[in-house]
């Protein structure tokens, strides 16, 4: 029999048990009676002779094996009449503990699919990711990795023999199809990415090699999405012609739905070979290029690095003028989740201090508990249990009491966590793996178990600790003193844990304010910016792209309620942005020591539409174009870093040909007037701007774009809109307009990314607004929490002095005096939490100024705002047992002792 | 007048692994043999036979069925099974040895007296 049958048939087991020992004795009776014994003599003679048969059976009960689970069982039920018979304390607890576990759950949910879950790839521990790397660093913004030249990854992936390599570049574009026209994100692909993540598509094929080169027949694959968009899904997609750009692809395959190329979604897949562009075949040009790999069977990491190095020494002795100490490196390949890494870990960490003081709070419940129950423990060691026995018990207890308020939390969490991360300001990465799954459960019930022993260890500890004697003879009242030590600690790590939480909230609230009092250096207020396709068809000559930009501006300028248009590459506050070497004279230093300036292109009613303070000189006109002297207009920062005290009118940047605007190729480096200085603009957001690297900004003029460049420029291109009326209710006239505008086919011109200038500057500090909000909740929750378990230990200490403040007004204590002494004890251990709080706070606040821009460390008056807040919470929360105390009579005090 | 011992540690299962030996027994008649066999000298609580017998049958070195005594009553019956038959042996043979050692080292010592 194994021992779970042993268990499962202890009924039969036990009646089988009966019978052998009855059979027993009534066997040895008749014997004795056969020898002349009387029935009775003989049946108490074998009785005797057998010994206690209950004592018996208990023992043949151990000598199953089994025993710890019975007895684990037998408490479990215990446990639960126990928590039956006092709904009330285990509605409570259960309430608390369920909302510990349940945040910390949500919380962990969302760490685990964002930054814990391996990507969706086969086998992703055997992906790397490679970049170029120099000897020298090359900018101090991207230090010396580089992306891919075309020409380098085509020698890696041929010379590599532990890696097996795959590109991508960046490739958005107008995607036109029966006269409509959509704005998609894509990527040029080299042909056997998807094979190298091991995602088979899920129609039609991947690219074949000998498509992968120029001149091939274009083809393209489609993501699900598309298919679904402009195809309602059908099967007769494949083998279709989708216009990309203007110029025809025939769809060969379809990706599965939601596939992210390593956190981008992407709409259209093009071969990476065919890309016409004169950077692919560059040596010395990185035009994006992403390199993933994977490691052959039997390769490692390590051998694999060694390998990249042999092949970069081999190129760098090849093509030393572009690969001269140059080299590639292989990293591990994980997901790219940006500064919600730290938000989450902040957050988690927030929410696991929340989770305690409900530990702690059920810790003091249940010790307030156990010591009521001092004497059926006594009672029950006295019967013969031992002490490691009633500590199972007691622990037996919590953790049931852990692992129903964990149920209950998962079940609170599966309902919060899509609201939770539908609530995520921006868009959270990788939010499509966020979900409930094996791990988070695995996670609940560790948590659910570990503050059950949290909270049940100092009670279950406690119980056998007494004096045997003493409890059974005076009953739990009078040695209740002895836990006084230990429910004060309770009460000063709750108020600690609470102390944390409020600065923390009081700190950010803090830096929310300061930073939306910020001002922008610009009036956000009815301004409307959007990217802007151009038709595929203008795109073409350059003379055609200035004439189809000024047409666009005409347009919109007519729209009612329109106040002034102008174009721009880079908006504030919106991803994107071009920084840009300068110097002060024409012998410019090497691109490593040159400062760095953020360059924006715009049109001459830029700096009206964006509401730019002009501080001295004049802004672009008409006379600023192509052929005319190249004009430039710097901010105030800018003007301090380059010119100092100095008058920067009239003045001349110079700029490096490897970045400057002006010009392309090797034409020698540019020089341009100082022609007005503007109010620097928080180009990087409310919070980050400060702290940004690169600050300096200067405006150039879109007219004077050199040709060559106007074709990629005119890709960056965005239109603002300064609007008389709500920014938005601009947007429908100014589609039906640009649409008229002229171009080539009517309709392939597309505005995407609509944004309002006021939800840029918003969502710049959404972050800090979320993190804000949050930790309000949390720290309310504490609050709350801290004041419940106050209420509680002091309603309960208070109760164990009855017969004390009995003496004490007999003998002539006033009201007052009780309540005093009440308050006073309480006040005690406010103070000391609050002391060991603020210690916490402090720390926590500078972690909050490091993981989180725009936070100011934690200022005297933060606390000065918070800690007052608890300390009278919390005495509001002593009042009432005070007042209980100081209303005692003290005959019937007395009369109970 | 007879003494009586307690027994040493671990030689119940010992005895009791040689009685049940003789064939299918129940536990009354295994602490019946155990008085006789051993003269009244060996003399155990009745009751705590059975956690024994329980241990080894757990331990699978016997094995219980339930049948009918003679006197149609239904008891449980012990048997040795073969790890019972194995264990019965090596623990005879190292009791032979550890009483021979005693006994010798005890003739000696009243040797070394003389």
């Amino acid at each position: 029999m194994t021992w779970w049958q042993r268990l499962w048939r202890r009924k039969q087991m036990e009646e089988q048990l009966d019978k052998e020992l009855r059979f027993h004795i009534d066997q040895h009776t008749s014997d004795l009676m056969a020898r002349g014994h009387a029935p009775a003599e003989a049946r108490r003679l074998a009785m005797l002779a057998f010994g206690g048969p209950e004592q018996v059976k208990e023992e043949c009960r151990d000598a199953r094996g089994t025993r710890w689970l019975e007895d684990l069982w037998q408490d479990f039920r215990y446990a639960l009449r126990t928590l039956r018979q006092k709904p009330g304390f285990a509605a409570v607890a259960l309430l608390t503990l369920a909302l510990g576990t349940g945040a910390t759950t949500v919380m962990f949910t969302v760490v685990n699919g964002v930054l814990l879950k391996p990507l969706p790839y086969a086998q992703p521990h055997r992906l790397v990711t490679l970049q170029e790397q120099t000897e020298h660093v090359s900018s101090p913004i991207f230090g010396n990795l580089w992306a891919f030249a075309y020409p380098n990854f085509l020698d890696c992936q041929r010379a590599s023999r532990s890696l097996d390599m795959a590109a991508y570049r960046f490739n958005g574009g107008l995607v036109s199809e029966n006269g409509k026209a959509e704005y998609v994100d894509g990527f040029e692909i080299s042909s056997n990415l998807f094979s190298l993540l091991g995602i088979p598509l899920s129609q039609g094929r991947a690219f074949l090699p000998e498509e992968d080169r120029r001149g091939a027949a274009p083809a393209i694959i489609i993501s699900y999405g598309l298919w679904q968009r402009f195809y309602a899904g059908s099967p007769g997609a494949l083998g279709k012609t989708l216009v990309l750009d203007g110029k025809p692809y025939t769809i060969v395959g379809i990706t599965p739905a939601r596939f992210r190329l390593i956190g981008d979604e992407g709409d259209v897949f093009a071969p990476l070979g065919q890309d016409p562009s004169p950077n692919m075949q560059n040596r010395d040009r990185h035009p994006g290029i992403q390199v993933l790999a994977r490691l052959r069977p039997g390769a490692n990491l390590a051998e694999a690095r060694t390998d990249l190095a042999l092949i970069g020494r081999h190129l760098a002795a090849q093509y030393p003028e572009s690969n001269k100490e140059r080299t590639f490196i292989a990293q591990p390949l994980r997901p790219d989740v940006g500064d919600v890494q730290s938000t989450l870990w902040l957050l988690l960490g927030a929410v696991s201090l929340v989770l305690l003081i409900a530990c702690v709070n059920v810790a003091s419940l249940l010790l307030a508990r156990a010591v009521s129950r001092e004497r059926e423990l006594a009672m029950r060691m006295a019967l013969g249990a031992s002490r490691g026995r009633l500590a199972r018990q007691c622990l037996t207890e919590s953790a049931v009491l852990g692992l129903a308020g964990g149920l209950l939390g998962v079940w609170l969490a599966a309902l919060g966590i899509r609201p939770f991360v539908a609530f995520w300001p921006g868009s959270l990465p990788r939010a499509e793996e966020v979900g409930l799954d094996a791990h988070v459960l695995l996670f609940a019930i560790g948590v659910s178990l570990l503050s059950g022993l949290l909270f049940g260890l100092a009670p279950a500890l406690r119980a056998p600790a007494r004096g045997l004697e003493q409890a059974l003879r005076l009953g739990a009242r009078t040695v209740a003193g002895s836990s006084r030590r230990l429910h004060s600690g309770f009460v000063i790590s709750e108020i600690a844990l609470a102390v944390v939480l409020l600065v923390s909230a009081g700190i950010l609230g803090r830096a929310l304010l300061r930073l939306s009092a910020l001002d922008p250096g610009f009036d956000y207020h009815n301004v409307l910016v959007s990217r802007m396709a151009l038709s595929p068809d203008v795109l073409r000559n350059p003379a055609q792209i200035r004439a189809a930009w000024q047409d666009v501006l005409d347009h919109a300028r007519r729209i009612p309620g329109v106040q002034s248009v102008a174009t721009v590459d880079t908006v504030p506050m919106r991803e994107g942005n071009n920084q840009v070497g300068y110097w002060t004279s024409s012998a410019i230093p090497p691109t490593n020591d040159q400062p760095q300036a953020l360059a924006n292109s715009v049109s001459p009613d830029y700096f009206q539409v964006m509401g730019i303070p002009l501080l001295a000189g004049r802004v672009f006109d008409d006379h600023d174009r192509l052929g005319n002297e190249h004009v430039v207009v710097i901010d105030d920062v800018l003007a301090q870093r380059a010119f100092g005290g100095q008058d920067p009118i009239g003045k001349y940047l110079w700029l490096p040909e490897q970045s400057s605007p002006f010009s392309s190729g090797p034409t020698g480096d540019d020089s341009a007037r100082v022609v007005g200085v503007v109010r620097h603009v928080r180009q990087w957001g409310l919070a980050s701007d400060d702290q940004a690297k690169v600050r300096a900004q200067f405006y150039y003029p879109f007219a004077q774009v050199p040709d060559p460049l106007m074709r990629r420029w005119s890709e960056l291109m965005s239109i603002a809109v300064r609007t008389r009326i709500a920014p938005l209710n601009v947007l429908d006239p100014l589609r039906r307009e640009l649409r008229r505008a002229t171009g080539g086919a009517p309709g392939d011109q597309a505005l995407y990314e609509v944004r309002t200038m006021e939800q840029l500057v918003s969502a710049s500090i959404a972050r800090q607004r979320f993190l804000l909000l949050l930790f309000g909740i949390f720290a309310g929750l504490a609050l709350l929490l801290a004041c419940v378990g106050i209420y509680g230990v002091l309603a309960y200490l208070t109760s164990q002095r009855v017969p004390e403040f009995g003496v004490r007004m007999a003998l002539g204590a006033a009201a007052r005096d009780v309540m005093w002494m009440v308050l006073r004890q309480s006040l005690g251990m406010i103070l000391a939490g609050v002391g060991v709080g603020i210690a916490g706070a402090w720390a926590a606040g500078r972690l909050l100024t490091h993981l989180v821009d725009g936070v100011p460390s934690a200022g005297p008056l933060t606390f000065a705002i918070m800690v007052p807040v608890l300390v009278v919470a919390a005495l509001f929360a002593s009042f009432l047992p005070a007042r209980r105390a100081s209303r005692i009579d003290p005959m019937s005090a007395l009369r109970q002792e | 007048m007879v003494v009586k011992f307690d027994l040493p540690q671990g030689t119940l299962d010992l005895l009791i692994l040689k009685i049940v030996a003789l064939g299918p027994v129940h536990g009354y008649a295994i602490a019946q043999r155990l008085q006789q066999v051993s003269r009244d000298v060996v003399q155990v609580p009745q009751g705590s036979l059975y956690p024994a017998l329980h241990r080894l049958e757990n331990r699978g070195l016997l094995a219980a069925d339930w049948k009918q005594t003679e006197t149609g009553r239904e008891a449980k019956f012990y048997r040795l099974t073969r790890q019972g038959r194995a264990q019965l042996e090596t623990e005879a043979a190292s009791w032979q040895q550890l009483t021979e050692a005693v006994s010798l080292i005890l003739g000696m010592a009243e040797g070394g007296a003389r």
